[in-house]
């Protein structure tokens, strides 16, 4: 086991090294307008800004900037932002920002998981009827038509009919639902429609038949015997889900206008400013390396069969 | 009774009314021969469900609508009017859906749009399966090149697709070819594993073990066994990218990086009714309409297909 966490935990942080690395590499691609502040770019002419990227550094070989960037990250500076709010350190801007995407990422995560799999359970409960049917139909859509469009028009809908508000307010503790909800819908479509063929294809194993045939009860054999073994593909499907409630965050955010970080980096992108861009893209891949490890750590634990191996290996 | 029965017997089993058979060479190979052909079947199979057959013809149509239209249409999409009465029309005779903020006819900008986004996402899904199933191919018979496509696919997938696309479409200038390039680049080694483990598990199924071990000659192998499954699996996976890549454009639109504004496409005219919404819901209308039914019938198609191409499913 601890050969495996060892292993493991050096291969992730190999892949946070390239990560890190390349994303970084590409950044050195963007638009060179996003350097600048808006007054910057009233003001100068092309070789005053010239004169200035090369006193930023900005010229530099990518590898002496990859240096100073690091260099600066572990003194704990981030640079400035640009044109989004002028002049704020990067670091209070996230330290004000990620709190609440982490708040809003933890607890769709739990609503998901938890929707997700009563409606898997219910799906498979009632197989190949109404129930199942609507629950199918909602998976497809979910995962087929592009999420903007249900999300906004769940936006514009379903606030009106639930006389819940637009957009969120840091003060109004009901403007948490429909973000919330709207987040996780992917998640529970994947919990619900995973489970639901988990739940089928296991009916039919020797061991629940067997567990069947001594005459336990089917709500008994669901409850300890199937779902037990549920849990560790639900382990194993988190890390893709983290990373899913990731990106749904970027749409949310802007749509809800909340202020985390998802929110942030579209605001960024649409007025070019490239310090915060960076940021906020190299801590989303830095974010989603350690995601998918701590799954896997995760796994491991929950998994006897690895735990097992290792031991005697 | 008994004696009655032998009696009848006897009567119809009389040894004048049989004949010796005479050898027939053609007709005794053809013994253990059935009709079975994998493809009829699998279309048989796919084309049992009425449902099916709705959403094949509702998409053919669809498809062919926003070919046609933009061939035999004199409206262009993108003609702009300054007379302010024609902007923000109702639907009517002129313009069945309407026009947008500055005159656009809606129902022509929304066939465009179709065939823009239908095909940028068909060359997106032709590229990404194509070289994920040559690269997979390989990645199967070759075990050298474990370390290094691992390493590729952990990297890639290990940071989310909307922050990679928000990435690259960012520090491009976009236009169909680097979108294209935007998705293409982390599309293939998705495929790549998938058809690296299928082609694996296939190759060493027992049936193909057994076969090897009875002579069967390897071009025979890849030929009957092995290409038959990849070229199903190929055309559900093409199905199931199309939807997602319409969907990666929609959602760089909204982000703000998508395709340039003048560009027609499902995308670009979503986020503009959006816009426009809360005045004039009815401009998203058509898009919308359109935009779901074609995610929804590629991503149907592409789960049948896979249930039909599956012989267990076969009768």
């Amino acid at each position: 086991m601890l050969r495996y966490i060892l292993n493991r935990t050096l291969r992730s942080i190999l892949t946070v090294v390239i990560v890190f690395v390349t994303v970084f590499m590409l950044l050195r691609f963007m638009p060179l307008n996003g350097y600048f502040t808006d007054e910057m770019l009233k003001v100068s002419d092309e070789q005053t800004r010239m004169a200035y990227l090369r006193n930023q550094g900005l010229l530099d070989p990518p590898f002496s900037q990859l240096w100073r960037f690091v260099k600066n990250l572990f003194a704990g500076d981030l640079g400035r932002s640009l044109t989004v709010y002028p002049k704020v350190p990067i670091t209070i801007l996230l330290c004000e920002k990620i709190p609440v995407t982490a708040a809003f990422g933890a607890a769709s995560l739990v609503l998901g998981m938890t929707l997700g799999l009563l409606m898997g359970m219910f799906m498979a409960r009632y197989k190949e009827r109404l129930g199942d049917t609507l629950g199918t139909f909602y998976v497809v859509f979910v995962r087929a038509v592009p999420s903007l469009i249900y999300l906004f028009f769940i936006q514009v809908w379903v606030s009106g009919v639930l006389k819940l508000p637009l957009v969120f307010y840091e003060d109004r503790p009901e403007s948490w639902i429909l973000p919330t909800i709207c987040l996780s819908l992917g998640s529970i479509a994947w919990y619900a429609i995973w489970l639901r063929r988990f739940m089928v294809d296991e009916e039919n194993r020797d061991y629940v038949k067997f567990a069947m045939v001594k005459g336990l009860s089917k709500k008994y054999v669901l409850r300890r015997h199937l779902f037990k073994n549920a849990i560790i593909p639900i382990a194993i499907y988190l890390p893709s889900d983290i990373l899913f409630i990731i990106s749904g965050s970027l749409i949310i955010e802007s749509l809800y206008a909340i202020p985390g970080t998802g929110g942030l980096l579209t605001k960024a992108i649409q007025k070019q400013d490239n310090n915060l861009v960076q940021v906020i893209v190299l801590m989303y891949a830095i974010l989603s390396v350690l995601g998918v490890f701590l799954g896997d750590l995760l796994v491991a634990f929950v998994d006897p069969r690895i735990r097992l191996t290792e031991d005697e290996g | 009774m008994k004696s009655e029965t032998v009696k009848n017997m006897d009567v119809l089993l009389r040894p004048e009314k049989f004949r010796a058979a005479v050898f027939d060479r053609t007709a005794s190979e053809e013994g253990g021969f059935s009709n079975y052909s994998y493809w009829r079947s699998t279309i048989r199979t796919f084309f049992r469900s009425k449902f099916v057959v709705f959403i094949v013809a509702l998409i053919g149509m669809l498809i062919l609508m926003a070919f046609l239209y933009p061939a035999l249409s004199k409206t262009d999409p993108g003609a702009i009017s300054t007379n302010p009465m024609t902007w923000n029309k109702r639907p009517n005779a002129d313009h069945w859906f309407g026009t947008d903020s500055i005159g656009r006819d809606i129902w022509a900008r929304a066939w465009y749009g179709t065939r823009n986004s239908f095909l940028l996402a068909f060359f997106i899904a032709c590229s990404d399966v194509g070289v994920g199933t040559v690269v997979g191919a390989l990645w199967g018979y070759n075990k050298k090149m474990d370390p290094v496509m691992i390493e590729i696919y952990n990297v890639m997938t290990n940071i989310p697709s909307t922050v990679y696309l928000v990435l690259l479409a960012y520090i491009m200038n976009t236009s169909f070819l680097t979108l294209f390039i935007a998705m293409a680049s982390r599309g293939w080694i998705v495929e790549a594993r998938f058809f690296r483990n299928r082609i694996l598990s296939i190759r060493d199924s027992e049936y193909n073990v057994a076969s090897k071990c009875l002579g069967t000659p390897m071009r025979r192998i890849v030929s009957r066994n092995i290409i038959p499954h990849i070229v199903s699996l190929i055309i559900m996976e093409t199905a199931l990218v199309i939807p997602y890549s319409i969907s990666s454009e929609v959602f760089l639109s909204f982000i703000g990086i998508g395709m340039p504004v003048d560009a027609v496409t499902l995308g670009n005219i979503v986020n503009q009714g959006r816009s426009s919404f809360a005045l004039h819901p009815y401009q998203m209308l058509l898009p919308t309409a359109i935009l779901c039914v074609i995610t929804i019938a590629f991503y149907v198609i592409g789960n049948k297909f896979a249930d039909a191409s599956d012989p267990r499913n076969h009768v």
